[in-house]
């Protein structure tokens, strides 16, 4: 490979480690993909796509794990911490990716990284070690079966504070396919089992020190431009009301309007909210604010309490986790939320997934599916110690663990007796905090995500609500320019919280990668981006499952079958009739055919006619 | 970003360190102006100029004593460089911080945004 022109924004170089042969390579990061794809999500899915063997099996050494920042991470602007993690999922078995904040982003890239390639699989445990030029593929034996924070800490002493650590805990060795890679003693790529691809691979750790700065196209301008997009952050009224209680300040909103997952989306209100809402987080708590790079509106709650005798730290729990781990399972105070958040996340476990599965599990229990001699103990809702325990046994895979840590899919599948029509998923990923029988626009949200059923791609429930709960149609616009918008900032390795929370104007982002790449591209321009990497995931999709297609974008049975009995959406179900029109209207604004796969004529116009070589679209 | 027309927070002259797990808090290093690095300095390199002291880069020599004897560890050294970074009192960090974490010697900002961050923060405690 030539080196390209220098790209300014970029660490400008892409790390290849394969452990199969305890190899490291820099390849420079080529331009055409900068161009065409901008980094983050976008490197991912193309290099996932260029380099993946079709149908390859997710624990196998040809499976990849790609880490990507984006051209405006670590910069001087509001929010520039996120990176991007992706692999073909042990969960779905489609295109897997998450992202997260802290300061591992723009580490990267002070090191002179645009992304790393993890390939291979290591003999025995192992850990990559990143110092500037200074890559080495580590033994981590001593690390091995600890937990995400404790090994985080460990390897911090060892190499020294300034480095930079992304970890998994024992979730992520065991395979547990919603294992998460942590971060930052509380960040998380949670979504897909990123964790636990590492962990087939050996890797227990990615540790990362820059120091080397990178050159921007008009350095001058950019830092005018952060000054000014600072001001414009602290000025907006957002910046004083959400900062305090970050994302679980929508608790009291989302059970007021019948969307708070409750006893395993049994129902959409729950009756206790007001133990563990973001007002409850605050006073008992929290102890500090913590952000990620640059960021000014810290949304990280770091909370310090007693549980049952043991003094207990952790980050959050924020909303998805309230919503999971709290309703779901209907946990009663924030403490006890609380707990179950640190006990996931120490042993490496997504607490979204996790909430899922084991609300499955207590309702297996009580309609009869399960018997308590199956699991092992009988554990009801709200009991604060039986999931505890059986986010131990799934993490160690131990007993009725071997078969929760394969997902909700995976368990109904096992467990019969009618349990697949409460087993809430799409396309495997078990479903996050937003039960959407009242709320059609998130709904489809959760249906089209690429990934499955998570909120990231389109928190379109803001929008049911500017526009009527009930109303189906006219809903499908909005959820596209959604998943065009919010997956743009895991592209550009930005958060999009300024955005999304407080009402931060679009342009700036525009204006700002003009200044840093000195490629001007309109907002609209870096739109088709978004637009041109959503569809290459989809064809992604269809490449790994070969009958892929509209049946895979319907909701769970329980969505479409059962009417929520209580809230605000009493009565409401999503029933198949209209879940159907909804993709009518979804596949047509998208430009893609009656199954929902792109066109020729589409991939042609967003300039991807080479998945053609790779994937049989239609019927 | 200013200083070096780059974003390297490892050129920075104040710095961030987490405590975590636990105790669950940030410590942070930064220069008070305090003038010992100029009266340490043995070839005189260092000056006060306004309220703050600057090293002369023609005059010093980087032999780092001045990071040996910096009483709040807030004399920094890179590997690109081979003179010590110190803080010059730009005030960016006061500006931008977004907790209001750093105050200048008044305790007091003259800027715009400083109400609205000092709201945030009351909220958040």
């Amino acid at each position: 490979m030539t080196q390209d022109a220098k790209l300014f924004g970029y660490g400008g170089r892409i790390l290849r480690v394969d452990l199969s042969k305890a190899a490291v390579r820099v390849e420079p990061t080529p331009e055409k993909m900068a161009r065409e794809y901008l980094g983050g999500r976008g490197f991912v899915a193309k290099i996932l796509w260029d380099e993946l063997p079709p149908g390859v099996e997710p624990f196998s050494a040809e499976n990849k794990v790609v880490v990507a920042s984006g051209p405006m991470s670590g910069l001087f602007l509001p929010s520039s911490g996120k990176i991007e993690m992706g692999t073909k999922s042990p969960a779905t078995g489609l295109y897997g990716e998450g992202n997260m904040g802290g300061h591992l982003a723009g580490e990267l890239k002070f090191a002179g990284y645009d992304a790393i390639i993890i390939e291979g699989l290591a003999p025995k445990p192992c850990y990559i070690m990143i110092d500037d030029d200074k890559v080495e593929i580590r033994d981590a034996a001593k690390y091995w079966g600890k937990g995400a924070f404790e090994t985080e800490k460990m390897i911090k002493g060892d190499l020294g504070e300034d480095f930079k650590v992304a970890t998994i805990g024992p979730a992520g060795e065991n395979l547990v396919v919603y294992a998460v890679v942590s971060h930052d003693f509380g960040r998380q790529v949670g979504r897909t089992g990123v964790g636990a691809v590492l962990g087939s691979k050996k890797v227990k750790a990615i540790a990362v020190r820059g120091s080397r700065g990178f050159e921007l196209a008009d350095s001058e301008g950019a830092y005018k431009k952060g000054k000014e997009m600072f001001d414009a952050c602290f000025a907006l009224p957002g910046f004083e009301d959400w900062t305090p209680y970050g994302t679980a300040g929508v608790t009291d909103w989302i059970n007021d309007i019948g969307a708070f997952p409750t006893r395993n989306f049994q129902t959409g209100y729950f009756e206790k909210h007001k133990n563990i809402n973001g007002a409850m987080l605050k006073d008992r708590i929290l102890i500090l604010d913590k952000g990620c790079t640059a960021c000014p509106i810290p949304c990280g709650k770091y909370s310090r309490f007693n549980y049952k005798g043991r003094l207990i730290y952790v980050e959050g729990p924020e909303y998805e986790t309230i919503a999971l781990m709290g309703g779901n399972l209907a946990l009663e105070s924030i403490e006890e939320v609380a707990y179950a958040n640190y006990v996931a996340d120490e042993l490496g476990l997504d607490t979204i997934s996790a909430g899922s599965v084991i609300g499955f599990a207590i309702e297996c229990l009580e309609k009869g599916v399960l018997k308590p001699a199956d699991v092992g103990r009988d554990v009801k809702w709200g009991d604060t110690d039986g999931v505890a325990w059986l986010l131990e046994r799934i993490a160690r895979r131990e007993g009725i663990g071997d078969i929760l840590a394969q997902g909700v899919k995976a368990a109904a599948a096992k467990f019969g007796k009618g349990s697949e029509k409460f087993a809430m998923h799409v396309k495997g990923l078990e479903i996050s905090g937003y039960e959407s029988r009242y709320a059609p626009a998130m709904m489809l949200a959760y249906m089209t995500a690429d990934i499955g059923g998570h909120h990231n791609r389109a928190w379109a429930i803001t929008y049911d609500a500017a526009v009527g709960q009930e109303k189906i149609e006219g809903k499908a616009w909005k959820v596209i320019e959604l998943q065009h918008v919010r997956p743009l900032f895991d592209t550009l390795g930005l958060c999009r919280f300024p955005w999304v929370e407080l009402g931060f104007e679009l342009h700036h982002y525009a204006d700002m990668f003009a200044l840093v790449t000195g490629w001007h591209y309109s907002w609209e321009d870096l739109l088709r981006v978004s637009e041109r990497i959503w569809n290459l995931t989809r064809c992604f999709n269809r490449r790994e499952k070969p009958d892929f297609g509209r049946a895979d974008d319907l909701p769970p049975p329980r969505w479409m079958e059962e009417p929520l009995p209580s809230g605000a959406g009493k009565g409401h179900l999503m029933s198949r009739e209209n879940a159907e029109k909804m993709l009518d209207e979804y596949y047509a604004l998208r430009g893609w055919d009656g199954n929902g796969l792109p066109t020729p004529a589409k991939l042609k116009e967003l300039g991807l006619d080479f998945v053609l070589e790779k994937v049989k679209l239609g019927a | 970003m200013r200083h070096f027309s780059q974003p390297n927070p490892k050129r920075s002259a104040v710095r961030v360190t987490g405590a975590f797990p636990a105790p669950g808090k940030y410590s942070l290093t930064y220069c008070d102006q305090c003038g010992v690095c100029a009266e340490m300095c043995p070839t005189q390199a260092i000056h006060e100029v306004d309220d703050h002291y600057e090293i002369d880069p023609d005059l010093c020599t980087g032999c780092l004593i001045c990071v040996d004897e910096c009483p709040q560890g807030a004399m920094f050294t890179h590997p690109d460089e081979e003179k010590p970074i110190k803080c010059v009192s730009c005030g960016d960090c006061v500006a931008y911080c977004p907790r209001q974490a750093i105050l200048d010697q008044d305790g007091e900002v003259a800027w715009a945004g400083v109400e609205a961050k000092k709201k945030a923060q009351t909220a958040g405690r």
